[in-house]
């Protein structure tokens, strides 16, 4: 270790134990961003200090400025973005005054990026070893950048042998594939590193190590470090300070402890609500609404029109910081009043009282994709009337199977029957009724709605198939189907591209229900859309299954939904059930190996856990 | 849920949206270089149109001595057999722009069909017709359509028929590997799910989701469409004199080109400038369909550096569009 890195483990070990007395190693001062040709705000005002070897958790949903915010940090803009005002100092340099030349210098050695997804920031046509060195190459002599090399790699925790360092990225698993862009982030000691979800597609034991590589490595080199995430509870685990953005500003900045356990800020209030609690402690409850797009923020409060406590005066002025503690800082009017937060407390699922019938009968059934078997002899019973969830991880063939009940899948041996009836493989051998029985709904709403169709004739399109219906009771159906998932009718003449990605799930659902269907399968429906709309989602998804008694089959690969939503669960992996049962036996008392490691590795956090000090 | 009813935003009010082929026509019209091709080939139709009502003299009258340089008489002097260059070419150009639209049309879709039948079905239906187009491929373009012509002879039909055969594979290929693209979406699984018929999914689903793509090729189709009718005109396998065309004047009066230049350089002009013209605004399509080129405005300088985003890429593909 160097003695660079030996003094940076000095002071962050300082900066842990006393009180911070540090000047700020870097310092946002005022930023704002515009669109070039608008001249419209994406993000303005935002004021960060960042002391040596402190991680900072920069929250918010999709399209608040987080990631402008953190590219803006490297001096680096999105095409057609422009910085109009402030300065971003880091180790008292303004990187906003430096010209391109100067910028790329200071990337690499002063400031450093691990970017979401190490499988497209790697070269895959380069060897693992070319690109560190490459990302060395302002070392000077040949000898100590590959000391240097060596010595990055082991703090990320990766071997320097011969057969890793000659091996392409593909090569490497998603972990180990992050940790080099992590090794090239550290390389040149920089004094910030901007991470921007370096954990979203790694599977929750993986992921779990990559943070404490995170955690350890921060501490020990004294980087400062902006840490993107829309996890809360990934934050919470990492991080000691937060900054939750809504809307290209900050709403509330301070210790990650007091910002979850008591947020002043009534976003930062529904966030935390809307995250699903893997420990069964709390319910779920989503922010109305969705966040307004830059030029259409008036003049209040941007989060007025969501609010459930909005008084007047918020219509009128953006509020000022209110300090409400040392180092917390809270833009709301109401900050200093004392309400308590409290989250909702969820009510544990009663046993049956009646007989369960099997909807769903799943015997032996083996999958695969060309070569490679991807189901090994699953058998699965799901009851009638009952939320029942499928969960695994990334390829552990959850879809798969999903995707074999609903017919979209053929290549598969083993018997499949829905109420007793036989399933053909493949939906179209299979005869009308029965593809009617079963509705899916599909991950990404984005793709699930033909763009060309307007909302109505998507919701219309499969009734009609099975129906011969009037013009008139055509429309009638679809303002009902619309109305049950709580969306305007008027929405039926609109495109999918109008609506937000809550909308358009809520569109692919309806368009199921309309068919009536004895089986519905939710196939990970939540896991594009942003925690306060995917609250919203499960709340609705659970009240039109208490409602119409509806059988559900809900894939996902979050525990914490699973506790939320369904009464039974199969644990699945690599291509078996492992485990199945009702969710709060499975989750509380997990008896196969890689259940208790999904229940362990999940990261959590839990409000009541915070606890101020007196 | 009653909240959420009132809370959803409203986005623009609900009108229906223009089908995605005059969106993308009206966004290339508005780029520079969409303007410009269409400035240039909107002269060279409109002389095609205008020309055989403006022309000063019947095509086929005599004015003066074969290849009689330019006088008061006949601006551009005369041809071959003395009749008036001018005239011969205002009225020649209807025929080759027809004959282009018509085979580009023809040739266009043909191989959408075929390229979204193979894309979707795959399989043996795949194999069948990708093979059959590849064969159509392997043979030399013009040879092909010579060898059709010189069998059946100089007629007009088959010479549009003929540059359809040469277009029919290359747009299948197209059609065929955005269709595979378009058949993995979700949406279309969902048809497939509720068991809707499979002409219909090609029909309904696919086929308005592919346009983009189509458009592109449609433009670099008829840009190739032009050339090749004009050569083949030229080779004397299109319309037969003394019916007036262009690439019929431009073979008749090559054997004194240093005599009288007029006849044969301003048929090529006019070809040139109609090719180019199509040439750019199919760019300008493309560059619309693909989502690269903004309307007119202030360029934007990009602040490159790292290759973080789409940014870099869209860039360096602008460069890349196909010409």
């Amino acid at each position: 270790m160097g003695p660079l890195a030996r003094r940076g483990l000095v002071l962050g070990l300082h900066h842990c134990d006393g009180p911070v007395v540090d000047v700020p190693v870097v310092s946002v001062r005022n930023l704002r961003v515009e669109v070039s040709a608008s001249a419209v705000d994406v993000i303005d005002g935002v004021n960060l200090d960042l002391q040596r070897g402190e991680i900072l958790g920069l929250v918010g949903e999709s399209g608040c400025g987080k990631t402008t915010l953190a590219l803006a940090l490297l001096g680096y803009r999105r095409r057609g973005l422009r910085i109009t005002d402030g300065q971003i100092l880091v180790d008292g340099r303004d990187l906003l005054s430096l010209s391109e030349a100067e910028l790329g210098h200071v990337r690499g050695s002063l400031v450093a990026y691990v970017p979401q997804d190490p499988a497209t920031a790697l070269n895959p046509a380069m060897r693992i070893e070319t690109q560190l060195l490459e990302a060395m190459a302002r070392i000077d002599g040949r000898r100590q950048r590959r000391a240097r090399m060596v010595e990055v790699l082991a703090d990320v925790g990766l071997p320097s042998t011969q057969a890793f360092l000659r091996s392409y990225p593909h090569q490497l698993s998603g972990g180990q594939q992050q940790r080099v862009t992590i090794a090239m982030a550290f390389a040149n000691r920089p004094r910030l590193i901007v991470m921007d979800e370096p954990t979203t597609g790694l599977d929750v034991t993986t992921q779990a190590h990559v943070l404490d590589t995170v955690r350890r490595l921060c501490k020990e080199q004294g980087v400062a470090t902006v840490y993107v995430s829309h996890d809360l509870a990934v934050v919470a685990s990492l991080a000691q300070r937060v900054a939750v953005m809504y809307a290209g500003r900050t709403v509330e900045v301070g210790p990650v402890g007091e910002v979850l356990s008591s947020p002043r800020h009534p976003y930062v209030r529904g966030l935390i609500r809307a995250v699903p609690d893997v420990d069964g402690r709390r319910d779920l409850r989503g922010i109305r609404g969705q966040a307004p797009e830059p030029g259409k923020r008036g003049e209040g409060c941007f989060f007025a029109p969501r609010c459930p406590d909005v008084l007047p005066v918020c219509w009128e002025a953006f509020p000022p910081p209110v300090d409400v503690a040392v180092n917390h800082r809270v833009w709301c009017v109401r900050a200093l009043e004392d309400t308590a937060f409290e989250t909702d407390v969820r009510s544990p699922t009663s046993p049956s009282q009646r007989p369960t019938q099997v909807m769903l009968d799943v015997q032996g059934v083996s999958a695969w994709y060309g070569q490679s078997q991807v189901l090994r002899d699953v058998s699965l019973a799901i009851a009638a009337g009952e939320c029942s969830a499928i969960v695994g991880e990334s390829g552990s063939g959850k879809t798969t199977l999903a995707r074999c009940i609903a017919g979209l899948h053929s290549d598969l041996e083993g018997q499949l029957s829905l109420a007793g009836r036989h399933l053909a493989a493949g939906a179209r051998a299979r005869p009308p009724e029965l593809r009617r029985a079963i509705q899916y709904v599909f991950q990404n709403p984005y793709a699930s709605l033909n763009p060309r169709r307007t909302i109505g004739e998507s919701v219309v399109q499969p009734l009609r198939h099975f129906e011969q219906l009037s013009r008139s009771e055509a429309d009638e159906r679809v303002r009902t189907a619309l109305e049950e998932v709580a969306l305007r009718p008027s929405l039926v003449d609109r495109y999918p591209h109008q609506l937000s990605g809550g909308e358009r799930q809520r569109v692919a659902i309806a368009r199921a229900l309309a068919l009536s269907p004895q089986l519905l399968i939710c196939d990970e429906v939540t896991s594009s859309l942003d925690v306060s709309v995917q609250a919203v989602i499960i709340q609705l998804l659970a009240q039109l299954q208490r409602e119409r008694g509806l059988t559900m089959l809900f894939v996902t690969h979050n525990l914490a939904l699973v506790r939320t939503i369904a009464r039974r669960v199969a644990v699945m992996s690599e291509g078996r059930v492992v485990e199945s049962g009702l969710v709060d036996d499975v989750l509380a008392h997990p008896k196969a190996a890689e259940t208790q490691r999904l229940v362990r590795d999940i990261p959590r956090f839990d409000p009541a856990r915070f606890s101020l000090p007196a | 849920m009653a909240e959420s009813l009132n809370a959803q935003t409203g986005g623009p009010s609900a009108r229906r949206r223009p089908p995605e082929w005059i969106v993308v026509l009206a966004r290339a019209a508005v780029t520079r270089r969409g303007r410009l091709g269409l400035a240039l080939a909107g002269l060279i139709v409109a002389i095609a149109l205008l020309g055989p009502i403006l022309a000063p003299k019947s095509p086929t009258e005599f004015v003066g001595m074969p290849f009689a340089p330019p006088s008061g008489g006949a601006v551009f002097g005369a041809d071959v057999l003395g009749r008036d260059v001018l005239s011969r070419v205002l009225a020649g150009g209807l025929a080759i722009l027809t004959l282009a639209a018509i085979a580009t049309a023809l040739g266009v879709s043909i191989g959408t069909s075929l390229g979204v039948a193979a894309g979707y079905m795959k399989g043996p239906v795949d194999e069948v017709i990708m093979r059959t187009l590849d064969v159509a491929l392997a043979f030399p373009q013009i040879i092909l359509a010579l060898l059709l012509v010189s069998i059946v002879g100089p007629e007009l039909w088959l010479v549009c028929v003929a540059v359809a055969a040469i277009h029919a594979p290359q747009v299948a290929r197209v059609a065929r590997s955005a269709t595979l693209r378009a058949a993995e979406e979700d949406f279309v699984r969902h048809t497939e799910a509720f068991g809707l018929p499979r002409w219909k999914i090609m029909l309904t689903e696919i086929l308005p989701n592919i346009v983009s793509p189509l458009m592109v090729e449609t433009g670099l189709r008829l840009t190739y469409s032009i050339s090749l009718i004009a050569s083949l005109s030229f080779l004397g396998f299109g319309l037969q004199p003394p019916a007036p065309d262009w690439g019929v004047i431009i073979n008749e009066n090559r054997i004194a080109i240093l005599s009288n230049p007029w006849p044969v350089l301003i048929p090529i002009l006019l070809i040139a400038t109609l090719t180019v013209g199509v040439n750019l605004f199919s760019d300008a399509i493309a560059r619309s369909a693909l989502g690269i080129e903004a309307p007119i405005g202030p360029a934007q300088p990009n602040a490159g550096g790292i290759a973080v985003g789409a940014a870099g890429t869209t860039r360096s593909r602008a460069g890349a569009a196909p010409l």
